[in-house]
């Protein structure tokens, strides 16, 4: 007897009883995405993919690692070299953490180039920024676990940072530490939060991404509503389904991306310092900053800023401030943004401008964290951190002098 | 009588209400615990102990550390040139004469920041976010500037110290570095973490 679904057999027993085939077909075979995806819409599933990897590595390298002050250095030493492709997996991992975030940078650019984050997508726009948020936090506290010089004085100072908050700032740090400095208690914690708690989240997190996604329906390169225009159907006559089409050119996007990944992974696996820095490879020493900290570089960025604050009025707080601020204005994208269109195609020269403008900064911030401070560099990461700054007030002004093209009904080549 | 199926929403809503709020003081309470694990355990307490320093063989100009609450704690022979230089940088400093009470004892608020001038003894951790400073006791070299007459600089983010651990304006370093506690055992030991014993 058929169901609703119009499955029988083991299939049609399960679909009455949970809706594996309805679910399929929501979210597969019949999610209509628009059919003008580009390069720019490999990263969303490369994102889930490289996701997979740093679980499945991560359960695997829990299997050895041993996460107490005395041991954690040499059990990864011991996954390196003792145990049997303890050192591949151990390079998939930290590979994948920088991965991870070439993925998502690139995939929120995207978003800023077609408008992405645009009514009626502000949700999967903020949930994406929460999920970058907690891949911020899992990134930190897994640099953390090797206990290596970077990964004990880039953990002091970025936990000192909570310490610049006037009044509950000190104990704070000292809360979040379990410690009156960086200690085998940081370290455990540390490891919970990074194997259990945050991943936890992020699972979540994604679920409620995709979910989001497929109620309002993909945005594409053109920034138009495919659902607007119907076939007699019901179905968007710009859309086509995203099984078997998507799925296939995403497989084509996995297989590209995984030769480079494989590439790194098996000859530049620390990417000469820039994935695994040089002081790590030394086991943490409390008593011996080692001469020259950046963090890794994914997180260069907003260290740069950081840097770029100078203390005022007795406090460091401005700097603090101003890199979590940084990140804060990624939450007010869409609000800022009040240009009805979409696409940067359609989009006038004031606004590419600023993209630009935007973009540049944010990679020499990034160059520029990752090096010693001289006054210059300093005077050119203060330029940057103003641009930056500079492009989220400029984008609620911008449609005032900006001259959009007229956006086309449907979508084009 | 009543009848068995009539709504009374009033009774209803108050009835959610003082559920919702039971409910939430239990949730706070059942927090408590999981937010109070975090705080440092009693044997993280316990390891503040004081620890004793014996800067016998300290050479002048020398400096060295010593671990106090996981900590570096520095000892800083000073010479005479170290020492005179010192009154000359007031005007480079953000301040200078040690007004921020909690960056050092009472007894070690004074021109050179110490209990007898010749012994500095300093937490060796940058107020700014707490990495190590480097100690660079040579005058005007290429990477400092030629008006660089020895100090401590913190290579994380360049902020500069002098020989008494003063903060020069500019940096980002907020405050001048920290003196602990300490007290002289004998002319060339001394107790870090306890105060003298009062005169």
């Amino acid at each position: 007897m058929a169901n609703t679904q119009g499955t029988i057999g083991l299939l049609g027993w399960i679909d009455d009883r949970f809706p594996l085939t309805k679910m399929m077909r929501e979210h597969l075979s019949e999610y209509y995405a628009p059919k003008n995806f580009n390069f720019w819409y490999f990263f969303g599933s490369l994102a889930i993919l490289v996701l997979v990897n740093q679980i499945l590595t991560g359960i695997w390298l829990t299997m050895n690692y041993k996460p107490a002050a005395a041991d954690a250095f040499a059990s990864v030493e011991y996954i390196m070299r003792d145990v049997d492709w303890g050192w591949l997996l151990r390079y998939m991992h930290s590979t994948g953490a920088s991965a991870f975030f070439i993925v998502i940078y690139l995939h929120m650019f995207r978003a800023m180039i077609y408008g992405s984050y645009k009514k009626p997508r502000e949700l999967i726009w903020l949930f994406g920024v929460v999920i970058f948020l907690c891949l911020m936090a899992e990134a930190f506290m897994g640099y953390l676990l090797p206990w290596g010089q970077m990964s004990f004085w880039g953990a002091q100072v970025i936990i000192n940072l909570f310490s610049a908050i006037p009044v509950i700032g000190p104990d704070l740090s000292v809360w979040i530490r379990g410690d009156y400095v960086i200690s085998d208690v940081t370290l455990n914690r540390f490891f919970s939060l990074h194997v259990i708690a945050v991943p936890l989240v992020l699972l979540g997190l994604v679920v409620a991404h995709i979910i989001a996604l497929h109620e309002v329906g993909s945005n594409n390169p053109d920034g138009v509503e495919i659902k607007k225009v119907k076939g007699k159907d019901g179905k968007p006559l710009d859309g086509i389904p995203f099984h078997p089409y998507y799925t296939v050119k995403d497989l084509l996007g996995t297989m590209v991306f995984l030769i480079f990944f494989a590439l790194i992974i098996f000859f530049m696996p620390e990417m000469g310092g820039y994935f695994l820095e040089h002081p790590n490879f030394d086991p943490a020493d409390p008593m011996k900053t080692p001469l020259h900290i950046a963090p890794v570089w994914y997180f260069t960025p907003f260290y740069a800023i950081l840097r770029a604050v100078p203390s005022f009025a007795g406090t460091q707080i401005w700097g603090v401030l101003a890199m979590g601020g940084a990140i804060v204005m990624l939450f007010f994208l869409p609000w800022l943004d009040r240009s009805p269109v979409k696409s940067i195609r359609y989009r006038g020269w004031a606004f590419k401008l600023v993209l630009a403008a935007f973009v540049i900064s944010f990679l020499i911030l990034g160059y520029l964290g990752a090096l010693p401070t001289t006054p210059e560099r300093t005077a050119l990461a203060q330029i940057c951190s103003f641009i930056y700054f500079g492009f989220f007030f400029a984008l609620p002004i911008l449609p005032a002098i900006e001259k959009t093209k007229p956006v086309p009904e449907r979508v084009t080549k | 009588m009543s009848t068995v199926d009539a709504v009374n929403p009033g009774r209803r809503h108050f009835l959610t209400l003082t559920a919702t709020v039971v409910g939430g003081v239990g949730a706070a309470f059942v927090a408590v615990p999981f937010l109070k694990s975090w705080s440092p355990s009693e044997r993280a307490k316990a390891a503040g102990a004081p620890v004793e320093a014996d800067f016998s063989k300290l050479e002048e100009g020398a400096l060295m550390t010593v671990e106090w609450r996981g900590k570096p704690v520095w000892l800083l022979k000073r010479s005479q040139k170290m020492l005179a230089d010192l009154p000359g940088l007031k005007s480079q400093l953000l301040d200078p004469d040690s007004n921020e009470a909690s960056q050092q004892p009472k007894y070690a608020q004074n021109a050179d920041r110490s209990i007898k001038p010749d012994v500095l003894v300093l937490v060796g951790i940058c107020t700014h976010l707490g990495c190590a400073p480097t100690f660079r006791p040579d005058a005007a070299p290429a990477d400092l500037g030629p008006e660089w007459k020895g100090g401590f600089f913190c290579p994380c983010h360049g902020s500069r110290f002098d020989l008494a651990g003063r903060v020069y304006k500019g940096v980002p370093a907020p405050k001048n570095l920290e003196v602990p506690s300490y007290r002289y055992l004998s002319e060339s030991r001394v107790l870090i973490g306890v105060d003298p014993e009062a005169a």
